[in-house]
């Protein structure tokens, strides 16, 4: 009889619980307002804003060329797809058609980007579940990808290789010869990736059946990239709206239907393959010509309204310019996939545990600079 | 990896053209100027979409949607503030149109007024639009939220109204989404000023 008396007594409460700004699981400044029952999770409610500079602002007063550099400090892990499409929106703008030799460039640089990208969400996404070792081997190899680009360009993270009209400088002599070796390395560093977490039975339990998005709340909530794909959704902007010299390559849109923590990485692992092999067909291929075309010192933009939309390691960035014709846009919006992904965490958090929260986040693959934008 | 792969070709074919758009978001409403020109066009698909118009409680007044594809690679369809949600609810529900994928919104300071422009994409058909409307009142601007129709509106009305100050009607959780909520204006109007924060040529 005692016992029944103080189990009825026993309450569950309702209570409130901050996650972040620094906490590591975060990535980055993301505050998380949590409602809690124990270890279920009510409610999510990010709280945004920690470092927010108003680059949409500082465009408004900017000319295009600097604009394109501070595309860098968005969504830093795929800096030089930001500055593409900038400069996309602007050629195409302005008409300009630039040589076949920097849209092979630009196209395997942003591959090589969105595989250090997935690298360093990999490493992190096992961390994450408690797999430190991951976060070496990820790192390890991504490395390997940013002296590519400091040989290249100087810059090992943000790059600002791209200018309106082709880019900064042409390639490195050793560029060609140092992604082959990179290739041949990676293709046999990526069975081991599987081999250390994807085959995992603790990982397994920690990432199947959590997290799911059905594809009509993927499309409704905006979802975009990975974990749009991961949803059975079609949305890899390089099939739909092909830019660069993505029309002249032939790959598969990672695709997979559960919609869960779990298909989200395999997409991601399949998206390192796929980036590899759409490499591999433009490294031998890269056409001889001019690296940049000629624009005027001063860009003005023909009255009108310009929308270049690009697949970034994250998801869809669109670039929508607004132009009266002036050496600045009058306005300019920055659409980022993170934006539009963390929206949806809510909806599929809640009903989880605590640690299942952490995992979904890591396939969210959030930088809360292209959120805070 | 056999799911992996999907064939693209089907889609293509049903994609609408920016004229075929025009002509069946105009066939909704009973546009005198456009029955002139194919009256008979018109009569058949008028029947066709009874159903559908007899959804929206509002009444689109047809002389008030504007058409345009001057400076930009979509169309673009101008709408009142009032007529807004109808026109939105009818653009996602018919299954020709089908926008269901609300990839961009944008909050714009026209200076005499304050606007919010919707890029649109249909993830079946694959043919994009956008949607433009405005309010004068820079005092109070007020548009109705489109939250109930795509879940992604509901942080980006929470941008613009954090930055534009444009307050949205049937919104679940509006507030501020980025600055404090005891910050003072709206700082992407073209008229605020901060003179410690701000660099001005």
């Amino acid at each position: 009889m005692e016992t029944n008396t103080i189990e009825t007594n026993f309450k569950s409460e309702e209570y409130f619980i901050n996650m972040g700004p620094q906490h590591p699981a975060t990535h980055g400044v993301l505050r998380l307002l949590l409602t809690i029952d124990g270890e279920i999770i009510k409610k999510v409610e990010p709280d945004l804003g920690y470092i927010h500079r108003s680059i949409e602002k500082m465009c408004e007063r900017d000319s295009y060329q600097q604009i394109v550099h501070l595309t860098d400090r968005m969504d830093y892990l795929s800096s030089n797809i930001n500055n593409e499409a900038v400069c996309l929106a602007v050629e195409n703008a302005l008409e300009l058609e630039v040589p076949d030799r920097v849209k092979v460039i630009r196209t395997i640089i942003g591959e090589l980007t969105r595989i250090s990208s997935h690298c360093l969400w990999w490493g992190v996404m096992g961390m994450d579940v408690g797999a430190l070792t991951t976060y070496f081997y990820g790192f390890r190899d991504r490395e390997l990808i940013n002296d590519i680009f400091e040989e290249t360009c100087g810059a090992r993270l943000t790059m600002n290789y791209n200018v309106p009209g082709g880019l900064m400088f042409d390639i490195h002599p050793n560029f060609i010869k140092r992604v082959k070796d990179f290739i041949v390395h990676f293709k046999t560093k990526l069975p081991e990736y599987d081999r250390l977490l994807t085959g995992n039975v603790i990982f397994h339990k920690r990432t199947k059946g959590v997290g799911i998005l059905t594809k009509e709340d993927a499309i409704s909530f905006g979802a975009s990239g990975p974990v749009g794909r991961a949803s059975g959704y079609s949305c890899d902007v390089r099939k739909h709206h092909p830019y660069s010299a993505l029309d002249k390559v032939t790959f598969n849109e990672a695709l997979k239907t559960e919609g869960d923590t779990f298909a989200r990485y395999q997409v991601r692992i399949q998206e390192m393959w796929e980036s590899l092999s759409i490499i591999e067909q433009l490294i031998d291929n890269i056409p001889e010509g001019e690296y940049r075309v000629a624009t005027n010192a001063v860009i003005k933009l023909p009255k009108g309204e310009y929308y270049q939309k690009v697949e970034t390691a994250r998801g869809e960035l669109g670039v929508y310019i607004i132009s009266k014709g002036t050496k600045n846009p009058y306005r300019l919006k920055f659409r980022s996939p993170g934006f539009s992904n963390l929206s949806l965490l809510n909806h599929i958090a809640v009903g989880g545990k605590i640690g299942d929260l952490v995992a979904t986040m890591a396939t969210l693959d959030l930088v809360i600079p292209d959120i805070d934008r | 990896m056999k799911d992996s792969t999907k064939d693209f070709d089907d889609l293509e074919e049903d994609i609408m053209t920016n004229q075929e758009l025009q002509e069946l978001i105009g066939s909704w409403f009973p546009n005198p100027a456009y029955e002139k020109e194919s009256a008979a066009a018109v009569e058949i698909e008028a029947e066709e979409d009874t159903e559908e118009k007899s959804a929206p409680d509002e009444i689109i007044d047809p002389s008030l949607l504007e058409f345009s594809e001057e400076g930009s690679q979509f169309l673009n369809i101008t709408v009142l503030p009032e007529q807004l949600h109808s026109l939105m609810s009818l653009l996602k529900s018919n299954k020709e149109t089908h926008f269901d994928y609300l990839f961009c919104l944008t909050g714009v300071d026209w200076g005499a007024a304050l606007g919010v422009v919707y890029h649109l994409e249909s993830t079946t058909h694959r043919h994009s639009i956008v949607v433009k409307t405005q309010t004068p009142d820079r005092e109070n601007p007020t548009l109705d939220s489109v939250c109930d129709i795509w879940m992604t509106a509901e942080f980006h009305e929470r941008e613009a109204y954090d930055f534009f100050g444009i307050t949205f009607n049937n919104h679940p959780n509006l507030k501020r989404l980025f600055l404090t909520d005891e910050w003072e204006g709206f700082p992407l109007r073209k008229d605020y000023v901060d003179e410690i924060n701000m660099v001005i040529k």
